[in-house]
């Protein structure tokens, strides 16, 4: 069934529509977005009311009073009396409207007593999340594939708004995020908690929610911050307290069991065929979005790879390797080092210095990265 | 409130240059009055024609036709041409034409300032064109250039955008003093503060605003220079800075800004309603102190822009109160645009109709500015369409289309010819459907999660976002028209009479159309 929308006062809280096209702010699945979203709501009526006032002695006035029709202008010009009362009956209304948006506030800023506390930092362009008092933290970035951003392919039904690795939290628990960011400002969104809060480098900023039904909840970096602002959504699964306890386990050993993993293959030598496939992939996922696929960059902003005395030159070998886990402060290279396993590194590494007519020679491996970042 | 003054017989002191040299050193305050509207016009279509882009490639989801670099390109040289290229020099054009024939001055008090001010403004803008043809290409971090988006990760050209911004603020300062002077010292015998038109008094106001917050902007630029170019910490943490501090410093400018870009068109408003009422303005007085109001509130609520960057719910209450007061002068101004239409003698000529798409488009943006000053409310709406929305409704059918009223009220008096009136109500039909089509939906768009800034969107937004670049491509098109109508009236067209509207007020309507090079060398008899 389709019906074409017809915008009314009242219609607007439940619009039937033309596919998925949400017309109002969400309800949300918090107390506080319920509040939020009643409050929008009672202040939207109000300014209808005001405005049908308003307008309809325009129009009324436009009819009746148009010279075609024989009006003839009065003279009064002012009235000391009528001046007064618009000035205080609007000043009311004001008060009216800010006692419950007060009280409103004043629930939403107070983040004490949390049970969880959530760590986010954002950076260009994804998020990482750190579990206090658990052994868990991980990235999550936009998982929609160029090719439907390309419209190569058809796009699906959560496109630009889906993540590798979502945030999970738990059901009926109040969890407070801690927010900042490691390069310019951000600002992680979910509409459905009515969470909104600036990622701020090298400062915290305190959120909080309680989220009532499980469910999966997307929101969007709100806050521009450079080329892919567009491409860095969020996604937070809300389980409940058992299901959530049950995932934070297995999600610790699994956790625990890499980094041994990664300890352990130290000793392996990748060949330069397996380092050269797996360095592509990173390459593709981590550093093409500044340095390009074709490692030529974007001059002036981003600088290129191919050609470049770092990646290219034999004896800069120490150079590349620390800044790829390092990072360079004062510009947008960011530390992979906490972002990548040590084969990872090693083998975008080897990739970068044998790809696009790069021909060092250079084989990275784990072990050398390893190295570099014990010196 | 005034009686025709004759001075017709000084037109003999005419020293006009012709060609160029008369456009280049004028000293004029009617041609410097026209160089700025017409300058103002072409940056009206440069920064449309940048709208054009944005709205086509968000016809659809995906990335169809810009990259997303450059998509943040067209949106920040969008807003800052918009805002410093064509609203700013439209009212200073206005200012420049209206103030000395409306106070009975003959000219501005600073002409050899005036002429200055406003010949470097083609070579800001110039300087921040061709940002855009440099390596790594234009500003893309936002017209409101956040640190550290605008330092540490900006593109390579980010001096020439500071560079540009200094001299257009240059430009501001000097028009601001030109104007504050002008009225002070300038007015006719008899024309006290409480008896000049609306549009001085508004002027008048704005001028202080812009001396005051001007200089903040050049501050900030200039921090925002030395932290990206000569090692300096101010909003950098790792240095001792704060990028938070660089937003309270923007925005103490920021707000005040966008009543500098309202309070004119108030006065605009305020002359062309009641001229085509043919009632005399309700509550002048009052009008004068809602401005004043407006202007002194216009300092205390600049961190209504930044609920979201977590400050004390102290600060957030504050501003959120100081917010909402802004609605009741506001309110009154509308109360008596209406009081003043109420039991008149209406005719809609094309300036009636964009006063009064004015007076209901630009509530409708002060509506859902009250809904956003209500800070729990605003973490929802901030950043998002609804705040694209809301401030396209105060500056394209609030200011913009006070400036095309504008136009045609006062076309009569500069060309000496009347306008095409029948092109010019398709003008405003077309205008105000397609710009309605255009922003409305946004709201929409906003209300349901799509954030601003964006250069591709899931794809729930897709319905929303291809009627709204339908309404742009209609909304922009339709502004050929209005060059059109002007070059069509300056050229040739029905002469017009001294005053050509019945009710219209003003010692501006003594002086004969086209008004004469020089007006009122004698000063005027106000009664």
């Amino acid at each position: 069934m389709k019906t074409i929308p017809v915008v009314t006062v009242g219609a607007l809280t439940s619009v039937p529509t033309y596919a998925e096209t949400q017309l109002n702010l969400t309800r949300g699945v918090t107390d506080i977005s319920a509040r939020v979203f009643d409050l929008h709501m009672t202040i939207f009526y109000i300014c209808c009311v005001i405005g049908v006032l308003v307008f309809g002695a325009m129009f009324i006035s436009m009819y009746l009073h148009r010279k075609s029709r024989g009006a003839k202008p009065a003279s009064f010009h002012e009235s000391v009396k009528v001046e007064v009362l618009w000035t205080v009956i609007p000043f009311l209304i004001l008060v009216g409207m800010a006692i419950p948006a007060t009280q409103t506030l004043i629930a939403m800023e107070d983040p004490s007593d949390a049970d969880l506390t959530v760590q986010i930092t954002g950076s260009q362009w994804k998020w990482h999340y750190k579990y206090f008092g658990h052994e868990v933290e991980y990235f999550s970035l936009l998982a929609t594939q160029q090719e439907q951003i390309r419209n190569k392919f058809d796009k699906g039904e959560n496109y630009l708004l889906e993540v590798d690795r979502p945030l999970v939290v738990p059901t009926g628990q109040k969890i407070r995020f801690l927010v900042t960011s490691d390069d310019v400002i951000h600002s992680w969104w979910v509409p459905d908690f009515a969470v909104k809060k600036d990622a701020n480098p090298g400062f915290i900023n305190e959120a909080w929610t309680r989220i009532e039904e499980p469910g999966i909840y997307r929101g969007q970096c709100a806050e521009l911050c450079g080329k892919d602002h567009g491409f860095m959504p969020i996604v937070v699964i809300a389980k409940s307290p058992a299901e959530f306890d049950q995932w934070m386990q297995e999600t610790e050993a699994q956790q625990r069991k890499a980094k041994e993993e990664e300890q352990r293959l130290l000793a392996m030598q990748m060949d330069k065929d397996e380092l050269m496939d797996l360095g592509e992939k990173i390459y593709l996922a981590n550093c093409a979005a500044c340095h390009q696929p074709t490692g030529e960059g974007v001059p002036g902003v981003f600088p290129a790879l191919k050609g470049s005395a770092i990646a290219s030159k034999k004896e800069h070998l120490p150079d590349h390797i620390e800044i790829v886990v390092h990072g360079k402060s004062g510009t947008a290279m960011q530390a992979f080092g906490a972002q990548l396993s040590l084969r990872e590194l090693a083998a975008v590494i080897t990739y970068e210095r044998n790809a696009w007519g790069n021909d060092t020679g250079d084989l990275v491996q784990a072990a050398d990265v390893n190295q570099h970042m014990n010196q | 409130m005034s009686t025709a003054v004759g001075d017709i017989h000084h037109d003999h002191h005419h020293h006009k240059p012709s060609g160029i040299t008369r456009w280049l050193f004028t000293t004029n305050h009617k041609d410097i009055g026209s160089l700025y509207l017409w300058f103002s016009f072409l940056m009206f279509l440069t920064g449309g024609a940048m709208a054009m882009v944005i709205r086509a490639e968000l016809f659809q989801p995906g990335l169809q036709l810009v990259e997303p670099h450059f998509f943040n390109q067209m949106t920040t040289v969008h807003g800052l041409i918009m805002v410093f290229g064509a609203v700013m020099p439209a009212f200073t054009g206005l200012a420049n034409w209206m103030i000395p024939m409306m106070i009975g001055a003959p000219d501005m008090a600073l002409p050899r300032m005036n002429n200055w001010s406003f010949w470097i403004l083609p070579f800001a803008f110039a300087i921040l064109l061709s940002s855009l043809f440099m390596p790594g290409g234009g500003p893309a971090f936002g017209w409101t250039f956040y640190a550290p988006l605008s330092t540490t990760y900006s593109p390579d050209s980010t001096a020439l955008f500071v560079f540009s911004i200094h001299i257009m603020g240059i430009s501001s300062i000097m028009g601001a003093i030109n104007v504050i002077v002008t009225i002070m010292n300038m007015r006719a015998p008899g024309m006290n503060y409480m008896k000049m038109p609306l549009f001085v008094w508004t002027w008048f106001i704005t001028a202080f605003l812009l001396i005051a917050v001007m200089p903040v902007l050049a501050g900030a630029v200039t921090m925002v220079l030395t932290d990206k170019y000569f090692g300096t910490s101010f909003f950098d943490a790792a240095g001792g800075g704060d990028p938070v501090m660089f937003q309270h410093i923007f925005w103490f400018f920021g707000h005040p800004e966008v009543y500098i870009m309202i309070l004119p068109s108030f006065g605009i408003i305020s002359a062309i309603i009641p001229a085509f009422t043919r009632k005399r303005l309700f509550g002048y007085s009052s009008m004068v102190y809602a401005t004043a109001s407006i202007a002194v509130l216009s300092f205390l609520v600049w961190a209504h822009h930044m609920f979201t960057t977590g400050m004390p719910v102290f600060a957030e209450l504050f501003f959120m109160y100081c917010t909402m007061l802004i609605a009741v002068p506001t309110g009154v101004k509308v109360f008596n645009w209406v009081a003043t239409m109420w039991r008149g003698a209406m005719t809609f000529e094309t300036p009636m109709l964009f006063a009064l798409a004015f007076v209901i488009l630009f509530t409708i943006g002060g509506f859902s500015g009250l809904m956003l000053a209500i800070t729990p409310v605003d973490f929802q709406y901030h950043d998002t369409y609804f705040v694209v929305a809301h401030f396209h409704y105060v500056l394209v059918t609030g200011a913009i289309f006070s400036i095309m009223a504008a136009c045609y009220y006062w076309l009569p008096k500069w060309s000496g010819h009347m306008y095409d009136e029948v092109l010019a109500r398709w003008h405003f039909w077309l205008s105000v459907i397609s710009v309605n089509v255009l922003f409305f939906p946004m709201h929409f768009a906003g209300l349901a999660g799509m954030p601003r800034r964006i250069p591709d969107y899931s794809v729930q937004f897709a319905d929303i976002n291809q009627i709204v670049s339908i309404g742009g491509f209609a909304f922009g098109l339709t502004q050929l028209l209005f060059l059109y109508i002007v070059v069509k009236c300056v050229r040739k067209g029905k002469p017009a009479p001294a005053k050509p509207w019945e009710g219209a007020e003003g010692l501006e309507w003594t002086v004969p159309s086209p008004a004469p090079y020089h007006t009122f060398e004698t000063p005027p008899k106000i009664d």
